[in-house]
Formats: C-alpha cells, sequence, structure tokens
C-alpha cells in the first residue's frame, strides 16, 4: 500500500484551513502506519473534538471520533478489549491536555499500548482561537487578547513524568523526524506521545505576527532546540532563550504496560 | 437446573451480567454500587473478560463505549454523582447507536446528598439527563431476583436496539440480600452484525441498522457529530440531522410494546398503585393486606420507554397512586397519559414506604 490508500478518498476535499499544518501530521502518521505494514483492518484511530480530532474521519479504517478529551479512555477500551488491534489516537493540545488532562495522565500512569499523535498548534482551533493551556506566554487569542499570563503545560515533560513508554517532540517542519518519531512509537509497546507542533495561520498566527503558514514554519524551524543541544546548554550553564522549546526523543524506555496481546 | 443462592443485590447485578456475556467491566467506585465492581474486578480475569478501573466516570463510559465497538458485551454501575458525570458520553453512545448497559444504584441526592440511602431520583435525568432529544431503555428491579434476570435483559435490550440500557435500581435493592434462583444459563439475544456492503447508520426495515464491529474490516467511521447514512458527519443539513434523530428517538419508542414488561394485579380495581423498583415491594404487601379487588397494582419492570397502554388494563381507575423515593419523577409522566387523577406518594431520606401508608392512602379514596 502507499500511504494515500489509507485516506478515505470520498470524503475528500478536508475541512482544514489553508496553510493548516494538519495535514503535513496525518500524512507523517499514516506514512509511518504504512511503513510498519499494518493492515488497515487491524488499525483503530481514535480522536475527541477539535481540529485534530476530525482526522479520523479521512482515514479508512475503522474509527472513534468522539467526545471532547476523551480520546484516550475511548481508546483504552477498545485496546483492553481486543488488545490485538493497533490504537492511534489523534488528539490536539486543547483536548489532551484541558478537558482531557486527567485521561492524559492516567493513560501514560497505565503505559496503555496507545500511540498518541497530539497536533499542538497553541490554541482550539475549531472554536476560532481561543487560549488553551499551551498557549506561550504573552501569545494573543481571543481570549488572551492582552497576551497569554499562565504558563504552559510541557506536555512532552508530563508524558515522561506520568509514565510513558515513548516519547518525542517534532514540528510540521520536521517531517522526516516526525516520520520516525510516530514509526518509533507505532513499535514501542506502551503508551506513546508524539507532539507535533503545528501552524495555524488562521487562528494563532494572524494573531500573532505569523500570517503566512510558511512565516510560522519558519518560525518553528528557528525556534527548535534539538534535545542534545538543549542539554548540553543546561550542562554549560547557558541560558535558554524562553522563546525556544526543545524538539527530539525525550524518553524510550521498557517500563511495564497494559494493553498488549497475552 | 437452577441453584438457590443467598446473594446481595449488587452481586447478582454483576453475576447476571456475567451470565449475558459481559466481558468488559470499566467503572470507578461509588457507594452503593461498588460490590458490582468488586465482584467483576474477582470473576472477569477469571473467565477471559476485561475489568479496568478508569480514572473517573467520565473514562468509565467512555472505556465502555470504545469496548462495545469491538462487539464486546460493556457495562458499567454508578450512583447518582458519578451518573450525571457520565451524561455527555451517554448522548454519544445514543447517538452513534453504541449497546451499553449503565447500572444506576440510586442513593438521595442531590449533589452528595445521601451516599448509603436509597432513593428514585435519576429517572428522569436517565431519560433526558444528556443532552438533544434522544429515547432509551431503562428496567428496574424489585427484588435481588430480578437484579440478576432484567441485568442480564438489559444487554438484551441494548443490543437489540443498539441503545443504551440503563439498570435503574436503589440502595436497597443494592444492599439487600435475598434467596434467589440462579439458572443455569440465561436467554442471550446477540447483536445482528451489519450486512457486508450495507451502510452502517441506515435505518434497515427496523429502524436498527446491523452493527459493524471494529476489527472485521467494516471500516466504519463513528462520530457524534450528526451523520448520514454511512456516518459521514453532515451537521449542517436540516434535513439529514431530522431523519436522524426522529429514527434513533422512533426506534425505540416505537418498540414501545415489544419492550414493554410489567405486572397488573386486580385489572378491575377503582384504586391503582403504579410501582417500580423497591416500593414495588411495599405496594405488594400493601394489596395483600388490604385483600380487596377495588385496589390494584401496576408494577413497571420496564420504566422507559414508559408503557403507557398499560395504564388502559385498569378501566375502572379511579385514582393512580404513585409511591416512589422522590418527589414525583415517574408521577408526572403517568399524568401525561391519562385522564385519570395521579396521585404522589414521596418518601425521600432513604426510607422505604411503609406498607401501613400505602393502605391508609388507599383507603382514603375507596
Amino acid at each position: 500500500m502507499n500511504y494515500q490508500d489509507w485516506l478515505r478518498a470520498d470524503r475528500l476535499p478536508h475541512i482544514y484551513c489553508a496553510g493548516c499544518g494538519n495535514g503535513t501530521v496525518i500524512n507523517c502518521t499514516l506514512n509511518a502506519v504504512n511503513q510498519i505494514g499494518w493492515a488497515p483492518e487491524d488499525t483503530v484511530f481514535v480522536s475527541g473534538i477539535g481540529c485534530s480530532s476530525r482526522a479520523p474521519g479521512y482515514i479508512i479504517t475503522d474509527s472513534l471520533h468522539t467526545t471532547h478529551g476523551r480520546a484516550i479512555p475511548f481508546a483504552t477500551g477498545v485496546k483492553l478489549s481486543r488488545p490485538d488491534l493497533h490504537v492511534v489516537v489523534f488528539t490536539g493540545d486543547g483536548d489532551l491536555a484541558s478537558i482531557g488532562g486527567n485521561h492524559f495522565i492516567h493513560g501514560c500512569r497505565r503505559n496503555i499500548d496507545l500511540t498518541v499523535v497530539c497536533m499542538n498548534n497553541y490554541i482550539y482551533g475549531m472554536t476560532g482561537g481561543q487560549g488553551s493551556p499551551c498557549t506561550p506566554l504573552g501569545a494573543v487569542t481571543t481570549t488572551t487578547p492582552y497576551g497569554c499570563h499562565e504558563p504552559p503545560f510541557d506536555l512532552a515533560s508530563l508524558a515522561v513524568a506520568a509514565g510513558a513508554n515513548y516519547v518525542s517532540r517534532w514540528t510540521s517542519y520536521h517531517v522526516q523526524e516526525l516520520t520516525r518519531a510516530v514509526k518509533a512509537g507505532l513499535e514501542t509497546p506502551g503508551f506513546s506521545l508524539i507532539e507535533a507542533v503545528v501552524q495555524c495561520p488562521t487562528g494563532y498566527g494572524r494573531r500573532n505576527k505569523l500570517r503566512e503558514a510558511q512565516d510560522m514554519i519558519a518560525w518553528m524551524r528557528d525556534h527548535a532546540v534539538l534535545l542534545k543541544r538543549w542539554k548540553r546548554m543546561e550542562e554549560e550553564g547557558t541560558p535558554h532563550d524562553p522563546t525556544t522549546f526543545p524538539v527530539g526523543e525525550f524518553v524510550r524506555r521498557n517500563l511495564p504496560v497494559t494493553g498488549v496481546p497475552k | 437446573m437452577t441453584r438457590l443462592e443467598f446473594m446481595q443485590g449488587n452481586t447478582a447485578c454483576a453475576e447476571g451480567a456475567l451470565a449475558a456475556g459481559c466481558r468488559f467491566y470499566g467503572g470507578y467506585p461509588i457507594t452503593p454500587s461498588t460490590e458490582i465492581a468488586e465482584h467483576m474486578a474477582r470473576k472477569m480475569p477469571k473467565i477471559g473478560g476485561v475489568f479496568a478501573q478508569m480514572e473517573d466516570e467520565l473514562a468509565s463510559i467512555a472505556s465502555v463505549i470504545g469496548a462495545s465497538w469491538t462487539g464486546a458485551r460493556a457495562m458499567t454501575a454508578t450512583s447518582g454523582p458519578g451518573f450525571s458525570l457520565m451524561m455527555e458520553n451517554i448522548g454519544y453512545a445514543v447517538m452513534t447507536e453504541t449497546p451499553c448497559v449503565v447500572v444506576d444504584v440510586q442513593r438521595g441526592g442531590p449533589s452528595t446528598g445521601q451516599p448509603t440511602r436509597a432513593s428514585q431520583g435519576d429517572m428522569m435525568q436517565c431519560r433526558f439527563g444528556s443532552h438533544g432529544d434522544m429515547s432509551i431503555i431503562a428496567v428496574s428491579p424489585a427484588s435481588v431476583q430480578e437484579m440478576y434476570e432484567l441485568t442480564a435483559e438489559a444487554f438484551n435490550l441494548a443490543d437489540r436496539y443498539r441503545v443504551p440500557a440503563f439498570v435503574m435500581t436503589d440502595e436497597i435493592i443494592g444492599h439487600m440480600r435475598e434467596r434467589i434462583e440462579v439458572p443455569d444459563s440465561v436467554e442471550i439475544v446477540p447483536r445482528r452484525p451489519l450486512e457486508k456492503g450495507a451502510l452502517p447508520f441506515a435505518p434497515g426495515e427496523d429502524d436498527v441498522p446491523g452493527f459493524p464491529a471494529f476489527g472485521h474490516g467494516y471500516g466504519v467511521h463513528v462520530t457524534g457529530l450528526t451523520h448520514d447514512d454511512r456516518g459521514y458527519p453532515s451537521s449542517t443539513d436540516p434535513h439529514v440531522h431530522e431523519r436522524l434523530v426522529r429514527r434513533l428517538v422512533g426506534k425505540v419508542e416505537g418498540a414501545n410494546r415489544e419492550i414493554a414488561d410489567y405486572e397488573v394485579t386486580n385489572p378491575d380495581a377503582e384504586v391503582v398503585f403504579v410501582s417500580y423498583g423497591a416500593p414495588a415491594r411495599s405496594v405488594a404487601q400493601a394489596v395483600r393486606d388490604l385483600d380487596d379487588e377495588r385496589v390494584g397494582h401496576l408494577r413497571l419492570k420496564v420504566v422507559w420507554p414508559f408503557p403507557d397502554f398499560a395504564l388502559a388494563a385498569f378501566k375502572n381507575a379511579r385514582v393512580f397512586l404513585v409511591p416512589e423515593l422522590n418527589l414525583g419523577q415517574i408521577e408526572r409522566e403517568i399524568a401525561r397519559h391519562t385522564a385519570v387523577p395521579v396521585v404522589p406518594i414521596s418518601e425521600i431520606g432513604g426510607e422505604l414506604h411503609t406498607p401501613q401508608r400505602l393502605i391508609a392512602t388507599a383507603e382514603g379514596y375507596l
């Protein structure tokens, strides 16, 4: 199969805005699934609510588009009941970290065999660009018109602390790295989080001097710091530029898992 | 062959579910339902089933719905506060036509209320608690025996109509211990699979589509959005929404007579008790003690869809007396369906109506 064969052709065109980064993440994910060679009938995509969560609707497998924040417990039910099925969760920063925050940490704690791909666009996209738990300090959204004054969640570090077996962060600029990360997540038993920072020119970029999609992709390229370098800077005592963020593989380990075939 | 056992109501509920083939339980502990989860935790691993203690009630019902989509019979149990938390996903189960069983061992509310005292205060919540227009099925056991039987039957009803089915019981029945007859097996009406090539949400002959379980190559997309017969979102077309929601309501309400399960005592009576759940026991005693053919009893084992036609079994009824452990929930439903006066007999706080109180009330109308 080609990764494009995983798309539900009769549902296209999709509803994403021009310039949206979600399509890149879907492509990377389907590429990874396709490279592993899973059969579509053995694969299930699950999502909550929001832009990210429309993704399963464009994929030919069995799929559940559920309620806001609840994708992980729905996926947990599928996986525990049929451990032989491969279960992939698409989610967004609002879906995963805010309303779904409790499910997220408990999914990591259980180390249930799911691969969670989070499209982090720093806002609630589908409701029109409100602030999320991942909105950077100072960023302007429709609910932070004077600049976000709350510090954001670091999803990758949270997942590591809560017990996930595999955690990576990349961006929609890092297409090859992102695809490899998703593949590693799919292949690692237990809970995998792949955080993909994506551009949202419509909801986020135009309020934050990144009006064009390529502006934000360039911003991600320039502000993403490889994790190795990030850690080296810490060792050297070099302060991080607060507008930068680390990308790379945060953890790959073999803690006890649930939801794998006996 | 049946065997006799002395059993708690909540245990009987769990045993009835297991006998009906329930193989997934996702739940969160809450008094007075917890013994159901504890029993499932002990039993499920021994029979190849799954017990999952989820992080909260929202996750519990979500996991049950996810498990159901793999084709498994799946259940959760809770009480009032947890039941409220489940409401959004119960609506999701209605919209996506996901069979599942939710047991509500009712306690006194509102809010945390009386964790260890009985109530029937959630009867309207199960019917209308989630948002939007919908219909569900609810049974209400009045004995430990019925906890076993009606829980098993709830799975058949859920699968038959692809709808959440509720076991609306209460602390009295849940914690009561009685001798029950445990049958060797219970009748299992399996979920009808979707015919290959058929559309997953097309009405079919009786408005209930076949079920396209995950992992069988159907490639079905399930969404809580308004969807067309293919399951694809179509949330702005008024006709698609109206056709879908009218079918979801109609498939249950239209089968009202088929689903209904009730007992009629003294059909020629003039003064008629209508009851369900624990108060039915006091009514039965009162009717026995009165020993007067002018006093009758309609006992509902299925409360939703409401069997309005059953009221017509009492042609001579002058008054319907409705003892409930709430301030009048099913009583109002009865009043919607009859011109005969309907009188609530409310008992809240956790005590059951005494037969003496019911006798005194009935005598006032004779």
